[in-house]
């Protein structure tokens, strides 16, 4: 199974059935695995903290939801999470690509990288990084964690997770 | 007709219907005016009322009104096109256009200026898109909620708030009864919010 697959598989295992995106290039397969599954209701957010608030919904409606995105949304939606995600007490698992470590090509990627494991940690928001594709194996956990506690957690995957791009 | 005066005409057509109430102002006038388990406030996160209430009626088959704000709509213009893509029968967007930004001090929007949130809102694909005087809302919301298809209606009125307290109920409070009353509605128990013993 390709990491794109086994992610998915791992969503449904944990009967996540509604994912909002916002793309990053490292996360085209994954897109396209989710978009194909007949068991995932994708809808595609133009903004991060709007894919937060389909999600928060979905969530009230009673389906688990999550959230795919890069990093520099981070700096997007900082008071999403805390006076929505956080506020009312809400899981939210958030498989975010890294950008900005190594192999990155574009240099301004690094300035959001730097700041991104700080301002999680500043949110006390739990946060697993993949850097070896065998770290998916935690992956199923996480999901399972993050609904146990109710808490929106970051998942970041960095370049060498996918295998270059 | 000032929001406070739409919401009191709405009340006995809402009252019993899934409502996500924008920040501020119109939660508070809300609350106040009758205060109901099926009514989910926003207390902080301006704009994503509209969001929040699609991703409610994506999931399950009650009826979602989301009472959204013209000045919220600008802040998160991207939902419209969301909407519209992703429309579903049982959602009602009903913004409330009084050209100003009613809880910081009725500054002007510019919803009340040359921008048409109903021409917006067309233009993102939405269909049934219907842009009426405050006094008619009451009746939109009624024919929408009746109808099958996904509406969106922009009140226009006039600028202008009622004197409300803040709302103090904690917000876990407010999301579990909203939660706990829409999955019995729809014959369910909760997945979430409900933690098994030990
Ligand atoms: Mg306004």
């Amino acid at each position: 199974m390709n990491i794109n697959d086994r992610i998915v598989a791992g969503f449904v295992a944990g009967d996540v059935g509604f994912v909002t995106t916002v793309p990053c290039k490292q996360l085209a397969g994954v897109i396209d695995a989710l978009e194909a599954h007949p068991d995932i209701m994708h809808v595609p957010s133009n903004k991060e903290d709007e894919g937060m608030g389909l999600c928060a919904g979905a969530w009230m409606g009673g389906t688990r939801p999550a959230i795919i995105m890069q990093n520099t949304a981070i700096g997007v939606t900082i008071n999403t999470l805390v006076t929505l995600i956080q506020y009312y007490r809400m899981p939210l698992p958030m498989l975010i690509s890294y950008r900005g470590e190594l192999g990155e090509p574009v240099a301004c990627q690094a300035e959001m990288a730097v700041h991104t494991k700080a301002l999680l940690a500043q949110m006390h928001i739990p946060t697993y990084h993949f850097h070896q594709q065998s770290d998916v194996e935690e992956f199923d956990a996480i999901l399972e964690y993050t609904f146990m506690c109710n808490k929106p957690v970051a998942i970041l995957t960095d370049a060498t997770f996918w295998g270059g791009y | 007709m000032i929001r406070s005066a739409v919401l009191a005409e709405l009340k006995d057509i809402i009252s019993d219907e899934f409502v996500v109430c924008n920040i501020g102002i119109p939660s508070q006038e809300l609350h106040a005016l009758d205060d109901q388990p099926t009514n989910f406030y926003m207390l902080g996160t301006m704009g994503l009322a509209s969001s929040i209430g699609l991703g409610l009626a994506l999931v399950q088959k009650q009826n979602v009104i989301a009472i959204d704000g013209d000045g919220s709509i600008l802040t998160n213009l991207g939902t419209l096109a969301t909407i519209a893509n992703n429309a579903t029968g049982n959602f009602t967007l009903l913004i409330i256009d009084n050209g100003s930004y009613g809880s910081t001090g009725d500054q002007p929007t510019y919803a009340g200026q040359k921008t048409a949130l109903a021409a917006v809102a067309r233009a993102c694909g939405c269909r049934n898109v219907a842009e009426v005087p405050g006094k008619e809302t009451a009746a939109a919301v009624k024919a929408a909620l009746a109808c099958d298809e996904m509406t969106i209606i922009v009140s226009k009125c006039a600028s202008g708030n009622r004197k409300e307290p803040v709302i103090t109920m904690d917000p876990v409070v407010i999301r579990d009864r909203f939660m706990r009353t829409l999955a019995q509605r729809n014959g369910n128990v909760p997945k979430e919010g409900i933690r098994a013993a030990g």
